[in-house]
């Protein structure tokens, strides 16, 4: 996706400007072949997958002549190539379906969900980011010693304990044992109708409304959840970080820095990590885009109404409108935080400028 | 040194965050955690699934109902009376007076006339519960017809059983939705149908006021209804995990855990404050034996095969308390139910069998397992059975609408399923395993028979002359024949009856476990 700006040297404005309209035409045709692919194989996946679809609609008892008709109403008797046709032409118009389970406009439900998981996902990226970086830079500059020790071992378990495993420990010590926590769900009960949307995100809205109370309970709700993804993305993020940082501290310009009397404070943050960062920026890029889409496990152990278990359930009842809207959204997101890294490379490496 | 600070900084934020939350749920407002990822529809019209029906029970009513512990004491709920015409095809019914709907609108007889009638126009999914009595969509308005303002006639198109006709107008599609509301919302003729889809037109003790797919539905108290509700509010909170909800119960969070497995239950049970209640209900457990199969389409082989599940095996250590052995297809409570279980693990006999079968070494097979706890602890225990005699049994396990979908097509050897009564009368079951109108692969109507390639025409004449029997002790003879001898040689291995069982605070009460899906009422439970 990066599209490095050397293609001219002292030419007039104007040369730069259509170079520059140029690299954004090419993002964007790449960024439409990218979702149209993606809805593609999505698509035919669907449609070659062992589940009837119709069966998420009428259920097991339904006579024939109503499974008939809906099978109908929803297209299946067409062509495969014609039905995807006809979802493409839909989404282009903004129109991207009805979920069968939820009875709702697809872009309604995704509404709904999306901003429940991107909540829990970039409070956990803030969170593995914020531990994460330190940890993996002391693990490097104390190379061999506890700190590093440490830090490989929480990742190793970050690593290898199961999600799932480690969300219901959370919640048997926190918040059954503890009770320092609030339970699984977004809000308590008690708190669930005094908020009235905005973004979707409840911490936002009830900071938007400066409703305190609904704060205070929504981050009760959101912390252990948060944590534990942060906590993934901390295990992967620190051990990278090290390795990025071993690699920066065996450069001859440290070495340099060294002889001419820098710190070694600023050595490590103002030199090492400066340069470290760069290839750090897309790790932290691709741990959030997977946090995004792949919390399915921690929302179910939480009751988390998020996107991840939206598409599984869709998936797994063949309630395709919704799978490829969830898919679509996901698509746009990784894009996103694609071009994201990509403007953050610029901003770091001046090389790429 | 700046970085420790900077952990502990951070540290202590979080820690800050972390505040105490020990709640419990309102007096008048009782929360229970349940898988409800179930529900599509909220209208009674489309209603099939176990939690929305659970829902509309308690928000609407019906012309008929039964009592909880005697299903077979039959009453009038929205019907004061009824009466049965000479020639046993037309009945009248009166509404009784007084009835509100949640709305303030009044109910007479023109709702209850509308109900019926837009659930036959509508054609969805349950409506062949009343297509059974030779309605249509078209000659619907001719047949059942308002006489008065609470009085209504219901013509058929044969004299059918009294007993057959009230017990499917217990049946949610039966429900009565009030018509003024619905037609307010009316779009393109669809008679409310989008707008009912989401929303709530009952008259029971509660009504629907929010679904949230895949968050909660709240139902609140009813002002209208008499006598007066208990509880103002009920909450349904969708969490998928059985272990998550047992926490939030220990912790006071929610009143109600509905979905527990036995461990969870046996821990709870040990605990101060909670209660375990259960009760039987109408779902059966059972295996279906393709006679596609070569093996499975000899009579020996199915005989065998009922004596290769252990069963009171499965039912106390797999099952716990979650189901009881019952071997025939008409689970307890239905009228004519045979109680009988003749089959128990017998390794030496079903040897013999198979000896008598020309298969003495044993054969191999395949089962379709869906991929749930129970389902598949019993596909283990019943290949470690077979095995026993020399049948090689391979677990496929998938999903649930994946094994469906191959079941539903015959494409299986053996499937291991639970199917439930979808109303109170013995026909329901009887109309799908003990009979087949039409074996071909393209065939109207696909009973559990036909899924697995029965040809019963004889079978299928018996079922289908049950429900003209209108003497009701010689009709439950009737089913209790037509049990025995799909016991005996049909293709179905018939195990258990599914039992309820939630756990609640201990100052829960009046919950009712009923014997259908749609029949566990709160409508007077209260806590205390």
């Amino acid at each position: 996706m990066s599209s490095v700006n050397s293609g001219y040297e002292g030419g007039g404005r104007t040369r730069a400007l259509f170079s520059g309209l140029g690299a954004i035409g090419r993002v964007l045709s790449m960024v439409a072949i990218t979702i149209l692919g993606l809805l593609a194989v999505t698509f035919f996946i669907s449609r070659v997958v062992p589940i009837d679809p119709v069966l998420a609609v009428v259920g097991d008892r339904a006579p024939p002549h109503v499974y008939e008709r809906v099978r109908e109403e929803m297209g299946l008797h067409l062509p495969v190539w014609q039905q995807f046709a006809i979802y493409v032409t839909n989404v282009l118009s903004g129109d991207l379906g009805t979920s069968v389970l939820t009875s709702r406009p697809v872009a309604q439900d995704i509404a709904r969900y999306f901003p429940a998981t991107l909540e829990l996902a970039t409070l956990g990226t803030l969170i593995g980011t914020v531990l994460g970086v330190p940890l993996g830079v002391l693990a490097a500059v104390r190379r061999g010693h506890f700190i590093d020790h440490l830090v490989r071992v929480v990742g190793l378990v970050g690593y290898s304990a199961p999600i799932f495993w480690l969300g219901l420990l959370g919640l048997l010590v926190f918040y059954a044992n503890l009770g320092w926590v609030g339970g699984p769900g977004r809000l308590d009960i008690s708190y669930e109708y005094m908020l009235t949307p905005v973004t979707g995100m409840v911490l936002v809205d009830a900071a938007l409304t400066g409703d305190w109370a609904v704060f205070r309970n929504a981050i009760s709700h959101i912390v252990l959840p948060a944590s534990l993804l942060g906590y993934f993305s901390l295990a992967y993020i620190s051990r990278m970080t090290r390795s990025f940082m071993l690699n920066e501290l065996s450069q001859e310009y440290i070495i340099t820095a060294r002889v001419k009397g820098v710190s070694e404070q600023r050595i490590i943050w103002g030199h090492a990590l400066r340069n470290a960062l760069v290839p750090l920026i897309t790790v932290i890029a691709l741990s959030y885009a997977h946090l995004l889409e792949g919390s399915v496990l921690t929302e179910t152990v939480f009751a988390w109404p998020g996107l991840g278990r939206y598409i599984t359930n869709s998936l797994q009842n063949a309630d395709m409108s919704a799978v490829l809207g969830g898919t679509l959204v996901i698509g746009v997101v990784f894009v996103a935080i694609n071009i994201l890294s990509d403007l953050l490379y610029r901003l770091f490496d001046p090389r790429t400028r | 040194m700046k970085i420790v600070k900077a952990l502990l900084a951070a540290g202590a934020i979080l820690a800050l965050t972390l505040l105490p939350t020990r709640a419990v749920t309102p007096d008048d407002t009782l929360v229970m955690a349940s898988q409800i990822d179930d529900v599509i529809t909220l209208d009674p019209a489309e209603v099939f699934e176990f939690s929305a029906a659970e829902m509309v029970g308690n928000s609407y009513e019906r012309l008929i109902g039964y009592d909880l512990d005697d299903v077979s004491d039959i009453f009038g709920v929205v019907a004061e009376s009824w009466e049965v015409s000479e020639d046993g095809k037309t009945l009248t019914f009166t509404v009784r007076q007084g009835k509100t709907f949640a709305s303030g609108n009044e109910l007479t007889a023109e709702d209850v006339v509308f109900s019926l009638q837009r659930a036959l126009k509508l054609d969805l999914s349950p409506a062949f519960i009343l297509t059974q009595f030779g309605f249509t969509a078209d000659n619907v308005e001719e047949k059942i017809v308002q006489t008065g303002d609470y009085e209504f006639t219901f013509e058929m198109d044969q004299a059918y059983a009294p007993t057959f006709v009230l017990y499917c107008l217990t049946s949610t599609v039966a429900s009565v939705v009030d018509k003024d509301l619905v037609l307010e919302h009316e779009v393109d003729g669809d008679l409310g149908h989008e707008w009912l889809k989401r929303n709530h037109a009952g008259s029971g003790p509660f009504a629907i006021r929010q679904w949230r797919p895949n968050e909660a539905v709240v139902m609140e108290r009813n002002e209208h209804y008499e006598p007066e509700v208990p509880l103002a509010r009920v909450i349904y909170q969708h969490v998928p995990e059985s272990s998550t909800q047992r926490l939030m119960l220990e912790q006071g969070d929610i009143d109600i855990a509905r979905d527990l497995g036995p461990e969870e239950l046996q821990a709870l049970e040990q605990l101060d404050g909670i209660k375990i209640q259960s009760g039987v209900k109408g779902g059966l457990y059972y295996l279906g034996l393709n006679q596609k199969n070569e093996y499975l389409s000899k009579p020996e082989v199915r005989q065998a095969l009922k004596y290769l599940v252990d069963y009171d095996a499965i039912a106390d250590t797999i099952m716990e308390g979650l189901a009881e052995v019952h071997q025939s297809f008409l689970p307890t409570g239905l009228l004519g139910s045979v109680e009988d279980t003749p089959f128990s693990l017998d390794v030496e006999r079903a040897k013999e069998l198979l000896a008598e079968a020309g298969l003495a070494e044993g054969f191999s097979i395949t089962m379709d397992t869906r991929n749930t706890s129970d389902i598949t602890g019993m596909g283990e225990a019943i290949q470690q059975t077979f095995a026993q005699a020399g049948i090689d049994l391979q677990l496929i396990p998938g999903d649930g609408a994946q094994t469906l979908t191959k079941y539903r097509a015959r494409e299986h050897d053996i499937y291991i399923g639970r199917w439930g009564p979808d109303y109170q009368d013995p026909h329901t079951n009887a109309d799908t395993f003990a009979a087949n109108p039409d074996n071909s692969d393209d065939a109207a109507a696909k009973p559990l028979a036909w899924r697995n390639a029965w040809d019963i025409p004889e079978l299928t004449k018996k079922t289908q002359s049950a429900i003209l029997e209108t003497n009701t002790e010689e009709r439950a003879r009737v089913y209790e024949g037509l049990q025995r001898e799909v016991m005996d040689r049909g293709p179905f291995v018939i195990m258990f009856q599914e039992i309820e069982v939630m756990a609640m605070q201990d100052n829960v009460n009046n919950f009712i476990i009923g014997p259908s899906f749609d029949s566990n009422e709160f409508g007077e439970a209260s806590k205390d």
